[in-house]
C-alpha cells in the first residue's frame, strides 16, 4: 500500500436513475503517469469529479497516505476580455510572490523573472495564448506542492506544438518531481508517448495496463466500435 | 449665485446619489462578468408590485420591494446551483411578467415616480440606508470576493476549492438585491439595471486589472450620482435620467480608450 497513489474498489455511480459508473477496481501507483480513454459517455469526467470528492459514489476510494490531490480543469470558464492579471488570478489561492514565480518557472513560462512579470504575470488572463492558459492552469494547481494532479484532457483547445510542450512538462513532473499525474485524453498516439499505464472504460472496466499492450485493435473495437481499429494504424 | 440651492436637504440627496452610485459600481462589477447585466434590469422590474403593495398597505417601499426581490434573487440561486438551465430566458419571461402585474396594480399618480425614481424626497433616515448599505456591502464583498472571482474564472476550480461558494453566492445575490431596492428611489425600477452595468461595463473597457476595473466602476457610479444631481438641479431636468445620461456618457468616452 505504501507506494499507492489511489485504489479504487466497486467504485458504482448513479445519477438521476442512470448507472454512470459500473463497478470500476484500479490502482494507481507512485510515478505512474496514467490515462483514462473511453469513448463519449463513458463516464470518464465522472470518474476524475467522483475521486475528486464532488460526487456521491459507493464502493471505496482510497488515496495514499499524505496525498495531497490537484486538479486543472480544461480551459478558463470566463470571457476572454475579463479585467483580471495573472497575478489576480495567483492570488486568489496565495499571497506568495515567491512560490508564483516558482511554479511559472517550473513549467517553462519565461527565464528570467522580468519576463515572468511583463509578459505572464502583468497581461490580463484573456490575452495570453491558449497553451500559455493552459500552463498557468497547471501552474495554479502546483502551488502547495500537489502530489497528485488530474487533468480532464489537458490539452483540449490548444495548438499541437504547445500540446507536446505540455505533455512533455507533465512527462517530466511525473518523473523529476514525484507528482503522479492522472489524465484524460482522447488521443492514441500521445497516450503511447507519454502514459505509463491506461486504464479504458465504458462504465466499467474494460482494461487496465502499460500502453503497448493495451491499445491494440481488440480493446479498441470494444471501446470505441468496429472501425476504431482503422485510426490507430495512422498513429 | 448658482450655488443658492445648496441646503441641507440637497447635501442629503447628493450624499444619497454618491453613495447608490459608488454601491452600484462596486456590485455591478461582479454582476458584469457573472454576465448578469440584465438581470439587474428584470430584478428592478420585479421590485414593482413589492413597491406597489407596500403603497397600497402603507410601509416604507424600501421594504416591499426588498421581500420580493429576496424570494425573486432566492429563486435565481436555485436555479444558478441545482440546475443547469440558462436562467436568462426565465428572468425574462417570469421577470417581465412581474413588471406588468406592477403596473396593473400601481396607485397611478405614484407610477411615474417608481418608474423614474424621486431623489428629491430623499430623507436623513434614507442617508443613513445608503450609508449603512455601502458600509456592509464593502466589507462583505471583501469577505468573499475571492470566492466570487474564482467562481467566475473557474467554476470547477471554485467548486473543488471554495466550501463556502453556495452560500457566498447567495450573499453576493442578496447584496443585489438590497443595492436594487436602495437604487428604486433615486433612479427607479425603469432605470436602475443601468445603474449597476454602466459604470461596470466603463471599468470593464479601460481597466487592466480587477482592481483597476472596481476602481473605475465605483468612481463612475458615485461621480455619475453627483452630476446628475447637480445637473437636474441647474436644469431643472429629473434625477434618475440625468445620473444614467452622465453614466452612458462616461461609458462612450471610455469606448475611445478600451483596451484590446
Amino acid at each position: 500500500m505504501s507506494d499507492t497513489v489511489v485504489k479504487v474498489d466497486n467504485l458504482t455511480v448513479t445519477l438521476s436513475g442512470h448507472l454512470i459508473l459500473d463497478g470500476l477496481n484500479f490502482e494507481i501507483k507512485k510515478g505512474e503517469m496514467t490515462a483514462i480513454i473511453g469513448p463519449n459517455g463513458a463516464g470518464k469526467t465522472v470518474l476524475l469529479k467522483t475521486m475528486l470528492g464532488l460526487i456521491p459514489y459507493s464502493g471505496k476510494i482510497q488515496w495514499g497516505k499524505g496525498m495531497k490531490v490537484g486538479y486543472v480543469p480544461q480551459r478558463f470558464s470566463a470571457d476572454k476580455d475579463m479585467p483580471l492579471t495573472t497575478r489576480e488570478f495567483f492570488k486568489l489561492k496565495t499571497d506568495n510572490e515567491t512560490e508564483i514565480y516558482r511554479v511559472l518557472k517550473d513549467l517553462e513560462m519565461g527565464h528570467d523573472e522580468h519576463h515572468i512579470e511583463r509578459h505572464i504575470l502583468e497581461n490580463r488572463l484573456g490575452n495570453l495564448s491558449g497553451g500559455e492558459q493552459q500552463k498557468v492552469l497547471i501552474a495554479w494547481a502546483m502551488i502547495n506542492n500537489p502530489n497528485v494532479l488530474l487533468f480532464d484532457e489537458p490539452t483540449a483547445g490548444v495548438d499541437i506544438g504547445s500540446e507536446s510542450s505540455i505533455y512533455q512538462l507533465l512527462k517530466k513532473m511525473d518523473e523529476n518531481k514525484n507528482i503522479t499525474i492522472i489524465f484524460i485524453s482522447h488521443d492514441l498516439s500521445i497516450i503511447k508517448i507519454y502514459a505509463d499505464k491506461v486504464i479504458c472504460m465504458n462504465k466499467k472496466l474494460i482494461c487496465t495496463g502499460i500502453p503497448e499492450k493495451i491499445i491494440d485493435s481488440d480493446v479498441l473495437t470494444k471501446l470505441y466500435g468496429s472501425e476504431a481499429s482503422v485510426y490507430l494504424h495512422e498513429h | 449665485m448658482v450655488l443658492d440651492f445648496v441646503d441641507t436637504n440637497f447635501l442629503i440627496v447628493l450624499l444619497v446619489a454618491v453613495m447608490t452610485g459608488a454601491a452600484s459600481g462596486l456590485l455591478g462589477t461582479f454582476m458584469v462578468l457573472r454576465r448578469m447585466s440584465l438581470v439587474g434590469d428584470a430584478l428592478s422590474h420585479v421590485a414593482l408590485p413589492g413597491i406597489a403593495l407596500a403603497l397600497i398597505f402603507n410601509f416604507n417601499p424600501f421594504f416591499g420591494a426588498f421581500a420580493v426581490l429576496v424570494v425573486a434573487i432566492v429563486v435565481i440561486w436555485l436555479l444558478e446551483e441545482k440546475t443547469e438551465v440558462p436562467i436568462d430566458a426565465l428572468v425574462g419571461v417570469f421577470f417581465t411578467a412581474a413588471l406588468a402585474l406592477g403596473i396593473i396594480i400601481f396607485p397611478e399618480h405614484d407610477l411615474l415616480e417608481a418608474l423614474f425614481g424621486n431623489i428629491v424626497t430623499t430623507n436623513i433616515q434614507d442617508g443613513i440606508m445608503a450609508l449603512g448599505f455601502l458600509i456592509i456591502a464593502i466589507v462583505v464583498l471583501k469577505l468573499i470576493s475571492k470566492t466570487l472571482l474564482l467562481d467566475i474564472v473557474s467554476k470547477e476550480l471554485a467548486v473543488i476549492t471554495e466550501k463556502r461558494r453556495a452560500l457566498n453566492n447567495l450573499i453576493f445575490l442578496i447584496l443585489v438585491a438590497s443595492i436594487i431596492a436602495l437604487g428604486l428611489k433615486v433612479v427607479g425600477a425603469l432605470l436602475m439595471g443601468a445603474l449597476v452595468v454602466v459604470p461596470a461595463a466603463t471599468g470593464k473597457n479601460i481597466g487592466k486589472g480587477f482592481k483597476q476595473y472596481l476602481t473605475i466602476s465605483v468612481f463612475v457610479g458615485a461621480f455619475s450620482g453627483a452630476a446628475g444631481v447637480l445637473l437636474s438641479r441647474i436644469y431643472e431636468i429629473p434625477p434618475g435620467p440625468a445620473i444614467i445620461g452622465v453614466a452612458v456618457g462616461m461609458f462612450l468616452i471610455s469606448l475611445i480608450f478600451r483596451r484590446k
